[in-house]
């Protein structure tokens, strides 16, 4: 029985590095060195005829040389010209599927594009499944594959990455490999002979080990088929959207005023809106959102309330909130009263609700909990955490630690961070509400006990409240279309 | 089906109405004496316009006379109309229509486009349309959500709200303005479809000006 041709792409049972080369310069030599230190589950070969072995691996004179059926998957990096047999050959040997990440197709002019073309034809006559031509390659990290000709190797995790840009994959993954909510798999569609990005995002949708995708596309060919597709891989699962290369020029300047005002952007922005995607204007708002579907239940409802230990951070949320189409709801009067009788009176009575000051800190699991339980509220923006644990980390490198005895205090603060963090994850994990945590120390300081707990959960800290009330927006956006317009 | 190029502002606007979107009461008038005639079956002020199907740009040339509220105004305006008429607008009619008064002016069409087919556009409308550019499009089909969607997308609240005196814009009506449009849009042998204005009276849209671009194949 055949398995589905991305299958073989991305899980394939073995693998051959076509072009290996012992020059630590050359592609052939970072495909095999990354195809091996991704610690690939099933065979690794590699061609070269000129050398006995590459990185401990034998070389083989050619890929006629695989034993039968031990492959799915040729990764090629040769010359164009070269690209047509080693497919013959992959073909004679069983293997289904190839990444060309070799360069000089379409992208180098006319010759190219002839090239890639015999080149498609022939792959389909002989019933094989090719990625690329000029395309960086690919991460399964289910497969534990990296197959591609640059860094990185991103933990591993929910998201899937589609891009028609090779070096903004690699910025996806560099964003997972920091914030440790991690790829399933990443791909970087090159020229896209065969296989176009939407291709890709079909096969994510069906991918148990993905939860949520994003995607970077610039030209669209079939823009109906496209919008199609879209809407239903987005049924399935959540999609980010980045366009690249919009044009502010209108479809027809002369014909007609809705010609003229028909901009490739705002186009782009009707398809997403009905095919249920939601598109992000940068890289980082797209790895921003796509981290909060992966690891945020979605919200019911607008309604959203934010809980800050952090003063300004509060305004700036309140700001961002009253911009978008998330509701600052007004503190409803049995929550206020609750509270009341958890925190000292200066607190801020009203949303955001600001714990103004250390000693109001301690109940904040319970104030967490009541947020999160309240009918009224959909989603909740937790703003403050890990200020404790930035504190002891200080006093912990300063020249009194010892002399002022203060490995106790810092103990403590690590604490109540740690307690803090996981108070939001409980609490979202319990009443199935998307609570978004932001602080920059995620960043600045990743081992912070409130970010590192959040990362040891698997979710994402938002670097800032802005950036996370932007990504609760795109969560109540998706759900509010798969309330209102998935039909 | 239809000639090569544009239709005149009254089919336009007949292809609409066959549609269901409510557009302005519109008499033809070959001749003054007509106009004046058409005036006073319509009622109270009227517009007169030069109509043809090579006069796409009727406001940039003056040839068109708002607010008219007596047959001597109607008559003078007329005999102005057609003689500005030049060879190369062809056959020409005089087209006399209500008044229709209210503050909100949305523009809505629908514009086949290179990459993604037909679309389906809702704005903010008036003379000043292009130059403001809030505008919102949908992929043809539309569903009545997706129209919804476009009102609500276009995040203009107050302008839907209650306005000077005005009521509420009656979305349901545009909305069913927005599906009319997209089946005249998408029919056989249309390029492209304008209103500008569709203008907001009493809460419900009434197409004032229209603009349909035939394939002309």
């Amino acid at each position: 029985m055949s398995r589905p041709p991305l299958d073989l792409l991305f899980n394939p049972q073995g693998i051959v590095v076509a072009g290996a080369s012992t020059h630590p310069g050359k592609f052939g030599f970072v495909a095999l060195h990354n195809v091996l230190a991704g610690g690939f589950d099933g065979p690794v070969y590699a061609t070269n005829p000129d050398q006995p072995s590459i990185l401990g691996v034998k070389a083989l004179e050619s890929v006629a040389d695989i034993p039968e059926g031990a492959a799915d998957l040729v990764f090629v990096c040769t010359p164009p010209h070269t690209c047509s047999e080693i497919l013959r050959s992959a073909a004679s040997r069983g293997i289904g599927a190839a990444f060309i990440a070799s360069g000089g197709f379409r992208e180098a002019g006319s010759e190219g594009a002839r090239a890639e073309e015999e080149l498609v034809q022939l792959a389909r006559s002989l019933g094989m499944v090719v990625a690329g031509p000029n395309g960086q390659g690919l991460i399964s990290n289910p497969a534990k594959l990296a197959a591609q000709i640059v860094a990185p190797i991103p933990p591993p995790g929910p998201i899937a990455v589609a891009s028609q840009s090779g070096n903004l994959v690699s910025a996806f993954m560099n964003y997972a490999a920091q914030s440790g909510v991690g790829i399933s798999r990443a791909v970087s569609a090159g020229n896209a002979a065969m296989l176009g990005v939407v291709d890709y995002l079909v096969w994510f949708a069906g991918d148990p080990h993905t939860k949520a995708m994003a995607a970077y596309v610039e030209g669209v060919e079939d823009g109906p088929a496209f919008a199609a597709a879209v809407k239903r891989v987005a049924a399935a699962k959540p999609v980010v959207l980045v366009k690249g290369g919009t044009t502010p020029r209108g479809a027809q300047a002369a014909a007609s005023h809705t010609g003229a005002l028909a901009t490739d952007d705002r186009i782009f922005d009707g398809m997403v809106r009905q095919s249920g995607a939601v598109r992000a204007q940068t890289i980082e708002e797209a790895y921003d959102a796509v981290a909060a579907f992966a690891t945020q239940p979605l919200p019911a409802g607008p309604r959203t309330l934010v809980l800050s230990s952090a003063g300004g951070w509060g305004v700036i949320a309140a700001d961002a909130l009253s911009k978008s189409k998330l509701e600052l709801i007004p503190l409803p009067a049995d929550l206020k009263e609750a509270i009341d009788g958890l925190v000292p009176p200066r607190w801020s009575r009203s949303n955001p609700i600001d714990l103004a000051g250390g000693e109001s800190r301690d109940t904040i699991p319970e104030v967490i909990d009541l947020v999160a339980d309240h009918p009224e509220v959909d989603a909740v923006i937790y703003l403050g955490m890990g200020i404790q644990a930035n504190t002891a980390s200080h006093l912990r490198s300063g020249p009194y630690f010892e002399a002022a005895e203060l490995a106790r205090i810092c103990e403590y603060h690590e604490r109540q961070d740690r307690r803090f963090a996981q108070a939001a994850a409980d609490a979202s994990a319990r009443t199935g509400k998307p609570i978004l945590a932001a602080t920059e120390l995620g960043i600045t300081q990743p081992d912070n006990a409130g970010p590192a707990t959040l990362a040891a959960q698997g979710s994402y800290c938002f670097p800032s409240a802005d950036r996370a009330v932007r990504a609760l927006h795109h969560l109540w956006w998706y759900a509010r279309w798969r309330k209102r317009l998935l039909g | 089906m239809f000639g090569v190029g544009v239709l005149s502002e009254f089919e336009s606007k007949q292809l609409l109405a066959r549609h269901g979107v409510a557009v302005s009461r519109d008499k033809l008038a070959r001749s003054a004496d007509e106009a004046v005639a058409a005036a006073v079956e319509i009622g109270g002020p009227v517009a007169v316009k030069l109509c043809g199907s090579s006069l796409a740009h009727k406001s940039e040339r003056g040839l068109v006379r708002l607010g008219l509220d007596n047959s001597a105004a109607v008559r003078t305006a007329a005999d102005e109309l057609l003689a500005a008429a030049v060879e190369d607008d062809g056959e020409v009619a005089l087209l006399v229509s209500e008044m229709v008064a209210g503050y909100r002016e949305f523009i809505a069409g629908v514009v086949h486009t290179e990459q993604f087919g037909p679309a389906l556009m809702l704005g903010l409308g008036g003379v000043l349309a292009e130059a403001v550019g809030e505008a919102v499009f949908r992929l043809l089909p539309v569903s009545e959500a997706d129209c919804k969607d476009m009102i609500e997308d276009l995040d203009i609240p107050a302008l839907m709200a209650p306005l000077r005196g005005e009521p509420a814009v009656d979305q349901g009506a545009l909305v069913d303005s927005l599906l009319g449009l997209a089946r005249a849009g998408g029919g056989e042998g249309v390029e492209a479809v304008d209103v500008n204005p569709l203008v907001i009276r009493d809460g419900l849209p009434v197409a004032v000006d229209a603009l349909v671009v035939t394939t002309g194949s």
